[in-house]
């Protein structure tokens, strides 16, 4: 089979996303020399107004996830940790912050930011870390508030998310001395849906047996819909990896070689344990064939008018998956177990990211009660190796394994 | 190979983190156990176990056609021709053993588990303890040395308890220097023992809990034959706990009951 060799099996647009990324960093080092400004954002925050204006985001999230991958996140930790800040708090906190300070990481630290912008719909967290950077870089600070949506989207919340968005456009033209170009916030809006929906397809080839990709380069490939949302390199590398899966999937080529067995994620990756865990899994058979976090970046796009974007991102950014109630969450995962016909669910109880990981127990045993496949919960954390524990990890995922083996052997 | 010839042997050997133990099985019955400690080289203990055992029952290795590792160390036992963990071992070696089981509490020494079996001896579901030492074998056997008594003794002090004290730390490391100030405040033995098996007992009990687990129950693992550990884990649970023989190498006889199917 032509999939047997790892060669075959690499996914080429790998490299030219490494050279997109490179390029992006490139440019947000260099942005005061470039006479550009910076703007820090958290991963879920609305970044086309800072992209119509021309201001480079940079994402601390994702510098914590290229720390965590890197293996640098123990020292980053423990230096977090020094300054008095507890271990019980989030590690992208934790490593950004101590970054701040000692310039350490795979970059030597990010770019220094001109403002920040901090959306609370992915978590609480967000705040009071914004708030020590903001006075730390002595910046001006944007915060965009968005009430958590138990069960609908009330009018009242629709009428103050989008006055937030006004205050966001007017803080943005105070630190930037420009005018706010509403044209080109709607060819931004327009290039940010089209990578959206371009990037849902992608994830959408894995329903495919066998998957042409895992969860595991869904995590890799995420970096472009978080980072550069709203340009035009977006769209055109999501559109040239769309058409390398379905290359992939025509020809037969899969990431796991001989799958059997077809898994959800939940939760933000093990950064430090990617490969570990790639290889436990497919020496089982088994691809992680979906996640509910990549899918995070695409999951509220049908609350998204394309020719209205600015009115509509309130909604769409208010909608997203760690911001609505524990039963829509479960819903949408219960979904992508039918659509990716998924045989067993893999939960991270992650120490670090507190909103993703409470509602966990409710979601397994909604699983558990409504599709009856097996589910399992291991603990660690996304940055922090010192919350993995092998042994255990591992016999709880050979166990796991064994369970989804005897049942559908 | 095939293996389901009559009369063949088969092994299942289990290396847990403070013994290991080995079993064999003929005609679906049970033939030969053997433990020893697995001390510091879990490679060597698989092969010190399995030698022993041979010996024992009087064969060779060469009239064993299957091995099933279990265990934490079950990857360090190269002869083996599969290695499976021990949640499927205990519940296949508990269904070998009575059929009816449809709930299992194994408690070793590194780890407490609850499973949970279907009729047909497969596992449904099962729960383990986290990263922390508490409700385990070795939580009892800190607990042990603090007041000088056997391990396998801390059963029988445990039951003779005329009122029993209460552990309120959760963690070994502060259960321990709990269990210390007892001793200075010249606390009967006994009554601190029936403490720290209701401790531990609390702690498995949550996971008995967390999967619903369903009677009857058999207790496995190392800690099944302290009686006052059971009885503290009865009085938490509810109900009454099946401990057979050879509760111990449960794990090692569903690695056995699992080879003769490979």
């Amino acid at each position: 089979m032509s999939d047997k060799l790892p060669e075959k099996r690499k996914i080429k647009s790998a490299k030219k996303m490494r050279d997109i990324m490179t390029t992006y960093y490139l440019d947000a080092m260099t942005a005061k020399q470039n006479n550009r400004q910076v703007a820090w954002i958290t991963s879920g925050g609305p970044v086309e107004p800072l992209v119509a204006m021309d201001i480079i985001p940079v994402y601390p999230e994702n510098h914590g996830a290229m720390i965590g991958a890197s293996k640098m996140g123990e020292d980053l930790c423990i230096k977090a940790e020094d300054m008095g800040y507890s271990s019980d708090l989030c590690s992208y906190a934790r490593t950004d912050i101590s970054c701040s300070i000692v310039k350490g990481g795979p970059l030597g630290g990010l770019p220094e930011p001109d403002m920040l912008i901090c959306c609370n719909n992915i978590c609480g967290t967000v705040l009071k870390w914004y708030e020590i950077q903001a006075r730390y870089y002595n910046v001006p600070l944007f915060i965009l508030d968005t009430p958590i949506c138990h069960t609908q989207y009330s009018p009242e919340i629709a009428r103050y998310v989008r006055t937030q968005m006004d205050e966001y456009i007017a803080f943005l033209e105070t630190n930037t001395k420009k005018k706010f170009d509403y044209d080109k916030m709607a060819r931004v809006g327009k290039l940010a849906y089209t990578a959206q929906l371009l990037w849902q397809k992608v994830l959408n080839t894995t329903a495919h047996k066998p998957s042409p990709m895992s969860a595991f380069d869904a995590f890799f490939f995420l970096a472009l819909i978080v980072t550069l949302r709203g340009t035009q390199i977006a769209v055109d590398f999501y559109r040239q990896l769309l058409q390398e899966m379905e290359q992939r999937i025509q020809t037969g080529i899969s990431m796991v070689p001989d799958e059997k067995y077809r898994l959800l994620w939940d939760n933000l990756p093990v950064w430090y344990r990617l490969k570990w865990l790639s290889e436990k899994f497919s020496g089982h058979n088994a691809c992680l064939v979906a996640d509910t976090y990549t899918s995070a970046w695409c999951g509220a796009i049908k609350y998204t008018d394309e020719n209205n974007f600015l009115d509509s991102m309130a909604e769409a950014y208010t909608r997203i998956y760690l911001n609505i109630g524990v039963d829509q969450m479960a819903d949408q995962v219960l979904d992508m177990i039918k659509f990716y016909d998924a045989d067993g669910l893999v939960m991270h109880s992650n120490r670090s990211c507190k909103p993703y990981s409470f509602g966990q127990m409710d979601i397994m045993r909604i699983v558990r009660e409504k599709t009856n496949i097996p589910v399992i919960m291991i603990e660690a954390d996304m940055v922090d190796p010192r919350s993995f524990s092998q042994s255990q990890i591992e016999t709880r995922i050979d166990a796991f394994m064994e369970i989804i083996k005897q049942r559908n052997d | 190979m095939n293996n389901k010839e009559r009369g063949s042997i088969y092994a299942g050997i289990d290396i847990g983190s403070i013994t290991a133990k080995a079993a064999l099985i003929k005609d679906n019955r049970l033939l030969a156990t053997h433990v020893i400690l697995t001390g510091y080289d879990p490679i060597n203990a698989g092969i010190k176990v399995f030698e022993a055992l041979l010996k024992k029952a009087k064969i060779s290795k060469k009239d064993v056609p299957a091995i099933v590792s279990t265990g934490y160390g079950r990857a360090s036992v190269s002869f083996a021709d599969k290695a499976l963990t021990e949640i499927i071992c205990h519940g296949t070696g508990a269904y070998f053993i009575n059929p009816e089981i449809r709930g299992i509490i194994d408690v070793g020494g590194q780890d407490s588990k609850a499973i949970l079996l279907n009729a047909k001896g497969q596992v449904e579901n099962f729960a383990m303890n986290d990263k922390c030492a508490a409700g385990t074998g070795r939580f009892l056997e800190v607990m042990a040395k603090a007041l000088e008594v056997e391990l396998n003794q801390l059963g029988d002090f445990g039951l003779n308890a005329d009122k029993p004290l209460k552990i309120s730390s959760i963690c070994t490391v502060f259960a321990e220097s709990e269990v210390i100030s007892m001793i200075a405040g010249q606390q009967k033995r006994e009554n601190i023992i029936a403490g720290i098996h209701d401790s531990a007992a609390a702690r498995v009990a949550i996971l008995a809990n967390k999967i619903k687990i369903k009677k009857p129950v058999m207790m496995t693992g190392g800690v099944a034959k302290n009686k006052g550990m059971v009885a503290a884990l009865e009085k938490r649970l509810g109900l009454t706990l099946i401990v057979k023989d050879f509760a111990q190498e449960n794990g090692a006889i569903g690695a056995a009951v699992l080879a003769s199917k490979l």
